[in-house]
């Protein structure tokens, strides 16, 4: 693929947020986990979302990936508004339309790995399309652990197979939330090289939640949350870039006094 | 993460809610069984003392329950006159009771049917040992001429009558139908009549009805003038007494009785308490599983304490402490429970008119000691072997992240189980072929191992069964019941140990049935060997009936032949058993399969069955002795040996010379009928049918439905005992509750993930149902095949009663489809909490 096309992909949304918040608790205890952010996910991009422990992060994306329900605002995934879908069409929507890649406990334990890969299709009763299937598994080089059960494999093998699982369905977008946030730099680089790939052989979208600078440069697009804001953003990072960007957000936030209860 | 934690802590509660529930009901049916069984051997005991005076002057020999006795002997108004001049005496009454009259109900049916007698008497006032009235007249008046009856309250209640109202009954002697005018009704004093049915008749009118009105009585109650006791009282009325009668005093036919009574309340209690053992020790499974569970979910809480220096021993001690703390609340719950339900017992039994007094139902020191001694040990017993699981816990494991659940080895489990297999077969085996007491005794304890056995490896011989669920689950469901079959797989221990429970009822609930049917099938062989006759007219419950029927029906045209049977107890060479007198006629109908000698008999001679001879040990030729109740013992010579298996007379039978010199009233028990050739069946019936219309006690029966009505027998039984064993059944239910409570919670995460990639609700309800049904269904297989085995088994120990083996397929499948309903039942809580779950949470949980 070449930037030129990369570029023209870049126009068309394929997630959107639009004034999301989300409040945990009510009264005094309430927290804003989300406080009206707006933002567009673009197609066949590979985007982070940064921030600390507590800047809400992870509840942009549960809100966008339909794991969870805003208090006000829209989520869309390809156009569809997500808070008009009942439950069975939330359910088929994440079957069809969403990847997921978690950062622990990805697969089902019973079940192989081929199986764990087919899942989102075996439950709409459908079947891999061959083709796709074999790519799919020579580009993650799992082609000998398809018998494998979770168990028998390693943590950088299990996040493998979490990635290739979120792609057989060709969904319009792939969330991973921290998916190397328990494995050693070898697998981690593993798991974030196939996501690339994935990105630029085969133009998925993919939006990961990280707080890891280097894998955050392998992203096309950064976003900087804190305090359940948007507050900064920077294409085609470099580790050195992303960090730069993190530690001015740190320096904000110690400088503004209202604000002092996120932690690193 | 507080409040997923509080969540678990709450879903733990529950969990040890619904094992306690487990143990509960287990000790709630048990202690309800002992109060119940407590309470009817006090409403007996009330009876009798109730109603027996100081001093009751009766036939030799009689017994305290036969004052009703097939025995004629009376004795005179002279003697009542002697006996009330004597100075000491203060009441002396003639008694005229007996048995045989049915009272029929204002819609012309018999009450009270098969069930408690209906026991008759002439009015006194006389006092009982308790120097109270025996009745209380509770509206109306007693009865004071011909033509008056009082009935107790309840069954006059039950029939519909009101005092004044026309009263219809049926009398075993002399005039059939009777008419008599309600003239008051009364209640017992000493509490329930036990669902006796009580007619009161002026003495004229009962010594008509029973002894062909002659002024002579059955017996003569004495109480004495203050001061008197008892046994001075019978001391004076001796000497007074003609010869054959004795006096006895009150106390010595109380013990008589409860002694007779607590024979007959014995087996009833036993019976319940066999079912409430079932249901306890089910209970115990289900505690097995959740110690197991709770101490699994422990591991890191237990290795701490071993690495803070606890002692293994402490370990073990702590869980057990847990189960004893539990099994006594359990149990005390259970006790009251139980209260309960013998209370709720008594009034069914009450509204069916066996009136059961509610204060007698007391909870003893007995009881409680009992229900509460079996709940603390069984409980205690169960949680041992989690507990000693517990304590081997390693001081590490509380370092480690994940507890790496211990490899399943089941390889030595399913050593001793296969040796303990070969043991229990050994022992049933060794039954069979002959091994001394009861065949029966040795295939129950060789079951008893089995079920044991096959429920500790039930994870290995449960496989093929959760793989076959696995395959056609996941044909017709597709991914959900995939995951189902993988997760009844997952943990195939915990899903044997749940499905035992399920396997011990079924497993006893096939054995019942197969029995059942091969009882069904052998009556229904052995009644198309003997049932010679075209009609056969008997009361259900064996009661008698006057000859008057039988001399009325064979006057009918198209009767040919027709042949009465009188059956009473008898005591052979001191041996119980039933005595048939039969007619010539008899034998022109049925032909007996005589093994050795001659049914031709005459004067003092009996026919013995088969197994009654073997029993005693006599061959023809030889001297038997026959006690008829309160008469002097007969001699008799056996003249001939007959297959009791095809004769439709009893394993004593006799010509009715025997019973004449026996003092036996003539009545009938039994009328076979054989029609002239040529006759339409139809006509006669209906004809005969008239004859009996006013005496709605014996019904006219051809073959097929003399089968049926047996049959009907033989499954009223089997569904009580299903009843009872559906208690095990719902505990059973508990315990699959439990278990998937339990699976849904330990796979929060997973089954956040497949709702997160796009497993519907109503796929993950089906995916938890399907577990369930697994798991009920490997119960079902397990049981129902030990259960064909046990029947079959013991059809064969009784085969010489049951000849026929039968198999209940039909029946088994329904079994097997009540068993996926139970896992749907199952299903329903934990399917509902596993899809309400939020998404996120069950990703977000740590």
């Amino acid at each position: 693929m070449t930037a030129e096309t990369r570029g023209s992909r870049a126009r068309q949304i394929a997630a959107q947020a639009v004034e999301l918040t989300k409040v945990y608790g009510s009264g005094e205890s309430a927290v804003r986990a989300l406080d009206g952010v707006t933002i567009d996910l673009y197609a066949g991009q590979f985007t982070a979302v940064m921030g600390p422990s507590g800047s809400g992060k992870s509840t942009l994306m549960h809100c966008m990936a339909a794991l969870d329900k805003p208090t006000s605002g829209h989520a869309l995934i390809n156009d569809t508004e997500l808070a008009s879908l009942r439950d069975n069409a939330l359910t088929q929507l994440r079957r069809e339309q969403v990847g997921f890649v978690f950062q622990a406990f990805n697969l089902v334990p019973s079940l192989t790995a081929e199986e764990n890969i087919c899942l989102p299709l075996s439950l709409s009763g459908k079947k891999p399309d061959p083709q796709w299937f074999d790519q799919v598994i020579d580009s993650v080089g799992l082609r000998d652990r398809l018998k494998h059960r979770p168990s028998q494999l390693s943590g950088g093998q299990q996040q493998r197979v979490a990635c290739a699982r979120a792609l057989m369905s060709k969904p319009a977008i792939v969330f991973a939330d921290e998916p190397t946030g328990n494995l050693d730099s070898t697998s981690g680089a593993e798991v974030l090289g196939f996501l690339r790939r994935s990105v630029d052989e085969f133009g998925q979208t993919v939006v990961m939640v990280t707080h890891d600078a280097v894998a955050a440069s392998y992203c096309d697009r950064v976003v900087f949350m804190a305090d359940g804001r948007l507050v900064d953003e920077t294409v085609n990072p470099t580790r050195e870039s992303v960090l730069q960007h993190m530690s001015e957000l740190q320096e904000a936030a110690m400088n503004a006094p209202a604000v002092g209860q996120a932690g690193a | 993460m507080l409040r997923v934690t509080l969540r678990n802590l709450l879903q733990h509660k529950l969990r040890l809610v619904m094992s306690t529930l487990a143990i509960v009901l287990g000790v709630g049916f048990l202690s309800g069984v002992l109060v119940f069984s407590h309470g009817l051997q006090s409403t007996f005991d009330n009876i009798i003392k109730g109603s027996t005076p100081e001093v009751t002057i009766r036939p030799v020999g009689s017994s305290a329950n036969t004052g009703f006795s097939v025995s004629n002997a009376t004795i005179g108004r002279d003697s009542l006159d002697k006996l009330a001049a004597l100075p000491q005496v203060d009441q002396a009454h003639g008694v005229v009771n007996g048995i045989g009259m049915a009272l029929l109900t204002k819609k012309g049916r018999v009450l009270g049917g098969q069930g408690a007698p209906t026991l008759a008497f002439n009015y006194t006032d006389t006092r009982n040992m308790l120097g109270t009235q025996t009745l209380e007249i509770t509206e109306g008046t007693y009865p004071k001429r011909m033509g008056e009856v009082l009935i107790d309250a309840s069954s006059a209640k039950r029939a519909g009558y009101e005092v004044g109202d026309k009263v219809s009954m049926v009398s075993p002697y002399g005039e059939m139908h009777r008419e008599a005018k309600l003239v008051g009704v009364a209640t017992f004093s000493g509490g329930g009549t036990a669902g006796a049915t009580l007619l009161f008749f002026d003495t004229k009118q009962a010594q008509e009805i029973f002894l062909g009105g002659r002024d002579v009585f059955t017996q003569i109650a004495l109480n004495g003038k203050p001061g008197v006791s008892q046994k001075e009282l019978a001391a004076i009325a001796k000497p007074v007494l003609p010869a054959g009668f004795e006096a006895a005093t009150a106390d010595k036919l109380v013990k008589e009785s409860q002694s007779q009574v607590n024979q007959f309340l014995g087996i009833i209690s036993t019976f319940l308490l066999v079912f409430a053992l079932i249901a306890v020790l089910v209970g115990g499974f289900i505690i097995v599983n959740t110690f197991s569970i709770l101490v699994a979910q422990r591991v890191r809480e237990l290795a701490l304490l071993r690495a803070l220096g606890a002692r293994r021993s402490q370990v073990t001690r702590m869980v057990l402490i847990e189960a004893f703390v539990m099994s006594v609340l359990a149990s005390g719950m259970g006790i009251a429970l139980g209260w309960v339900l013998a209370i709720g017992l008594a009034k069914a039994f009450t509204s069916f008119g066996l009136t059961i007094a509610t204060d007698s139902l007391a909870i003893t020191g007995q009881s409680i000691a009992i229900s509460m001694g079996v709940g603390v040990v069984v409980t205690v017993l169960a949680a041992f072997v989690p507990a000693r699981r517990a304590s081997r816990v390693p001081p590490v494991a509380a370092m480690q992240g994940d507890a790496p659940g211990r490899p399943v080895t089941l390889g030595r489990r399913t050593l001793y189980g296969a040796f303990f297999l070969v043991v229990g077969a050994a022992v049933a085996a060794y039954g069979v072929v002959g091994a001394p007491g009861n065949d029966a005794a040795w295939i129950g304890a060789g079951a008893f191992i089995w079920i044991i056995t096959v429920a500790v490896i039930s994870p290995v011989i449960g496989k093929p069964v959760l793989l076959a669920c696995r395959g056609i689950f996941a044909v017709l469901f597709g991914m959900p019941g995939r995951l189902a079959g993988n997760n009844a797989l997952r943990d195939p221990r915990r899903t044997g140990a749940t499905a035992s429970a399920l396997m011990i009822g079924l497993a006893l609930v096939s054995t019942i049935g197969v029995m059942a049917a091969s009882m069904n099938k052998s009556i229904e062989d052995v009644v198309d060997k003997t049932f010679q006759a075209d009609f056969i007219v008997q009361s259900p419950s064996f009661s008698s009936f006057p000859v008057a029927l039988a001399d009325m029906m064979r006057k009918e045209p198209g009767v040919a032949v027709l042949s009465q049977q009188q059956s009473v107890p008898v005591k052979i060479n001191g041996k119980r058993a039933y005595a048939s007198a039969n007619d010539e006629n008899f034998y022109k109908i049925n032909k007996l399969d005589m093994i050795a000698g001659t049914d031709n008999l005459s004067g003092k001679q009996v026919l013995l069955g088969n197994g009654q001879a073997k029993d005693l040990g006599v061959g023809v030729g030889d001297e038997v002795t026959l006690k008829f109740d309160s008469r002097a013992p007969l001699q008799a010579t056996v003249a001939g040996i007959f297959d009791e298996q095809t004769a439709v007379t009893s394993s004593v039978t006799v010509p009715f010379d025997v019973f004449a010199a026996a003092g036996i009233s003539r009545q009938d028990t039994a009328l076979n009928i054989n029609l002239a050739d040529g006759v339409n069946k139809a006509d006669v019936r209906s004809q005969l049918e008239k004859i009996l219309k006013p005496i709605p006690i014996v019904p006219l029966q051809d073959r097929a439905e003399f089968s049926k009505s047996i049959r009907g027998q033989v499954d009223q039984l089997l569904y009580i005992i299903y009843g009872l064993l559906a208690l095990a059944i719902v505990i059973a239910v508990i315990g699959i509750i439990n278990t998937l409570g339990l699976s849904v919670l330990e796979r929060t995460r997973e089954i956040g993930l497949l709702r997160a990639v796009g497993l519907s609700r109503a796929r993950l309800r089906l995916m938890v149902a399907l577990e369930s049904v697994t798991i009920a269904v490997l119960g079902a297989a397990l049981g129902l095949g030990l259960g064909l085995i046990f029947g079959a088994l013991l059809r064969y120990a009784m085969r010489d009663q049951l000849r026929s083996l039968a198999l209940p397929l039909s029946q088994l499948v329904v079994f097997l489809g009540i068993a996926v309903l139970v896992g749907l039942i199952a299903a329903v809580i934990p399917a509902i909490r596993a899809s309400r779950m939020k998404v996120l949470d069950a990703i977000a949980s740590e």
